[in-house]
């Protein structure tokens, strides 16, 4: 019997509680199996419960419980990290919620938040260093923790309702597909519900396309004065919320 | 024999604010943090662990190494760990001897080991990688321990021969010591007569429960008794050597724990007037 098999037969039995490891140790082992197997479980259920906070307060505590139960016997953790546990848990609440898609928004979004909270520094530019930049040439770069995230639903108001404490909640509606943005500004995260030409242009830049690409597009969708205006203003607002690194150009 | 006697606390998230933002440094000697907890890139996790390093030693402690895994260490984890060693140059670097993950299986547990021949050669070539990656000595810490697996030597024998043979040290952690001897049986003074007490460079004290059946290694109550006497007797051993207190649920004001890391100082300071 190597070590290899032991540890293998022990994965089996916190994963699926199969009984191989329980012929490899004494009859007086089953009460210690018994703690290593609650260890692991409690383990997993303190870290999505973590993770998952606002979705725990929306779908309640014995909901919440159940699903992570299900998560759990799903899919067995990989990482060195218990971080990386709350990457798929999105994915079980959508089997587990299909008629209800916000719980699936609120889950996405409570990642996103998680990895920016602890996602790689960077400092916002400074607006008085701009001067000089060439813009038919100039590319912005977002912070790092910067996510756009597809939401279907205004779990965005719901998540932020939750947070703050509110006694009434707003219904979930579901007024078709949108798009977060996620950042850190300092060490907060944050996010904001876009507008759909804003997303736009976000996305595209984040892909690798000028600010000139840009400000082309929304002149196409607006006219020649109003695209340069819009951009300017999108720009604007980047800048007083942290989201942008740096302009080459 | 070690001759440093420091006191220290593990550094928890109700304390960070009393460890920061008060004007007089908390009257501890250093704090133990989990390693994993702050190998991340970058946030408000780093920030505090560097404000709080400016104020005190800090001392690295890991529950991810998995130094028992048969299929050997990860890289990209011993990676990161070597840059937080970087950024913090630490008091100390410790894991558990014991196994997280097999293949792409992590527990997030510190799972019991066989104590046998071939898992003491697999564990001397974990150790001696990690070291060597690390650039320094690591600290092995005895875990809590609810079944025995079959095997060829006693804990503190493999313990012994893992020292000698990697040039380790030990992390003494004197209430898992109680808790496997009342979950096993054996004898935790012959646990502190068999492990080389010259290597043992810092001890972990915490509380414990009873379970069902078994002591649960719980770390969310005051040491109990039965632990500073056995603190008392590792020390008779030992000499002077870095001693914190761990608390992880539970965790009452930090004046609570500085009034608990008191009485390590009384138990040490009466083992030192002995010594005299």
């Amino acid at each position: 019997m190597s070590l290899l098999d032991l540890q293998q037969d022990f994965r089996q039995w916190l994963t699926a509680e199969s009984s191989g490891i329980e012929s490899r140790v004494h009859a007086s082992a089953a009460p210690g199996l018994a703690v290593y197997l609650n260890n692991y479980r409690a383990q997993l259920m303190a870290c999505l419960a973590e993770s998952f906070a606002v979705v725990a307060s929306w779908i309640g505590a014995d909901a919440f419980s159940a699903a992570a139960a299900v998560h759990i016997d799903r899919v067995p953790p990989h990482s060195w990290t218990l971080d990386d546990y709350a990457l798929n848990f999105p994915e079980t609440l959508a089997t587990l919620y299909p008629e209800d898609p916000e719980v699936v928004d609120l889950g996405r979004l409570e990642y996103e938040l998680g990895l920016a909270f602890t996602g790689a520094d960077s400092a916002p530019v400074d607006p008085a260093t701009l001067a000089g930049i060439d813009w038919d040439a100039a590319r912005i770069c977002f912070v790092p923790t910067f996510r756009l995230i597809q939401v279907r639903t205004n779990a965005a108001a719901i998540w932020s309702a939750i947070r703050a404490g509110n006694a009434t909640l707003p219904p979930p509606v579901l007024p078709g597909n949108g798009t977060l943005a996620v950042w850190r500004r300092e060490f907060a995260p944050m996010f904001r519900m876009l507008a759909i030409d804003e997303a736009e242009a976000l996305s595209r830049l984040r892909d690798g396309a000028s600010f000139a690409m840009v400000c082309e597009g929304l002149v196409h969708r607006f006219t020649e004065e109003q695209g340069p205006a819009i951009a300017g203003g999108y720009l604007r607002s980047w800048l007083n919320d942290g989201l942008v690194a740096r302009i080459d150009g | 024999m070690p001759t440093e006697h420091r006191f220290g606390l593990g550094l928890r998230k109700p304390h960070y604010s009393d460890f920061l933002e008060s004007d007089a440094a908390v009257p501890v000697d250093f704090v133990e943090v989990i390693s994993e907890n702050f190998m991340v890139e970058g946030g408000r996790p780093l920030d505090v662990l560097r404000r709080v390093r400016e104020r005190h030693p800090v001392a690295l402690h890991g529950v991810s190494m998995s130094i028992g895994s048969a299929d050997g260490l990860r890289d990209d984890y011993l990676q990161r760990l070597r840059a937080l060693v970087d950024a913090v140059e630490p008091l100390f670097v410790s894991d558990h001897l014991s196994w997280s993950r097999i293949g792409c299986f992590n527990s997030h547990d510190l799972l019991p080991l066989p104590y046998t021949q071939e898992a003491l050669d697999l564990v001397c070539a974990n150790v001696d990688r990690a070291q060597d990656v690390l650039g320094r000595t690591l600290l092995i810490e005895n875990p809590s321990s609810y079944l025995v697996m079959a095997g060829e030597m006693t804990e503190w024998e493999f313990l012994a021969a893992l020292c000698v043979r990697t040039g380790c040290e030990l992390l003494l952690d004197v209430n898992n010591i109680f808790v496997s001897a009342s979950n096993h049986g054996f004898d935790p003074v012959a646990y502190l007569a068999g492990i080389p007490v010259a290597r043992v460079r810092q001890i972990h004290l915490a509380g414990h429960s009873q379970g069902r059946d078994l002591l649960i290694d719980t770390h969310d109550a005051p040491v109990p008794d039965p632990v500073w006497a056995l603190y008392a007797a590792a020390l008779e051993r030992t000499g002077p050597v870095a001693t914190m207190i761990e608390r992880d649920d539970a965790i009452p004001p930090l004046a609570c724990l500085l009034e608990e890391l008191d009485v390590a100082r009384g138990v040490a300071s009466r083992y030192l007037q002995r010594a005299a």
